[in-house]
């Protein structure tokens, strides 16, 4: 993870189009700016960056469904909870279902581990539309190689 | 059975915080009631979920859009529910 740039997966570990699923592993880094104000002398990972945890674990699941045909755009959180703190240094299993893929929209259940132990759930969806233009999906495209998506998947039109 | 009416009413009622007897068939989901783009994603998920299907809300945009229908052809309520019962009914068929 590399909280400052909002890179929080570090590599997809399981990535099952027709199960729908995938996990990421992501590694919560053991210092960071954001660990000097949240909190000074108890550093936990703030909670919205849990969220985009799932965020980005659901949204490549999105992305490799639709072939990054079209980019997932973060729209609604629900049923978010945070069960726990995460502490610097900590390993962080990211998992997301795609549980529905609408006109113009996805929705994903996604969750956090640490230890197998979960620390954040929740139910998120995204507006997906055509890439806004060819820097943002060749940037994606360079992300997805780093992460490990199959470049098999990268054959949109 | 609930009518499809029915059914989408009760969706949009719960979802919008929107009086029941407010909703009618005549009513316009944007126009009248209000619902605007974040909430009707809401409303086209739980129609999706409840009725087994994928309304093509971009198809229909893009129509309204290209000046081809007016809005009222797929979001006056009457209107909605008989495309979703033409969604149904092509899932089935």
């Amino acid at each position: 993870m590399k909280l400052e740039y909002f890179q929080m997966v570090d590599r997809i570990t399981d990535l099952d189009l027709d199960g729908r699923r995938i996990q990421t592993s992501c590694q919560v880094p053991e210092q960071s700016p954001v660990f000097e104000g949240h909190f000074p002398g108890h550093p936990i990972l703030p909670g919205v960056l849990m969220i985009e945890t799932m965020a980005q674990t659901g949204g490549w699941l999105v992305l490799a469904a639709m072939r990054f045909a079209r980019m997932p755009f973060l729209m609604q959180v629900e049923k978010a909870k945070m069960r726990a703190f995460v502490e610097p240094g900590r390993l962080l299993a990211g998992e997301a279902t795609l549980e529905h893929e609408g006109s113009g929209y996805a929705v994903i259940k996604g969750a956090i581990r640490a230890d197998g132990k979960k620390v954040a759930e929740a139910e998120i969806r995204y507006g997906v539309v055509p890439f806004p233009n060819d820097t943002l999906r060749g940037v994606m495209l360079e992300s997805a190689r780093r992460i490990g998506v199959p470049e098999t998947l990268f054959d949109a039109q | 059975m609930a009518s499809t009416f029915d059914t989408v009413a009760d969706i949009i009622s719960d979802t919008c915080d929107i009086e029941r007897e407010k909703i009618t068939p005549d009513s316009h989901a944007i126009n009248d009631l209000g619902i605007d783009s974040l909430d009707f994603l809401d409303v086209a998920f739980a129609i999706d979920k409840a009725f087994g299907i994928k309304m093509p809300l971009e198809t229909w945009m893009q129509d309204v859009n290209e000046g081809k229908v007016s809005t009222d052809e797929y979001f006056v309520m009457k209107n909605l529910c008989a495309n979703i019962d033409k969604l149904v009914a092509a899932k089935s068929a």
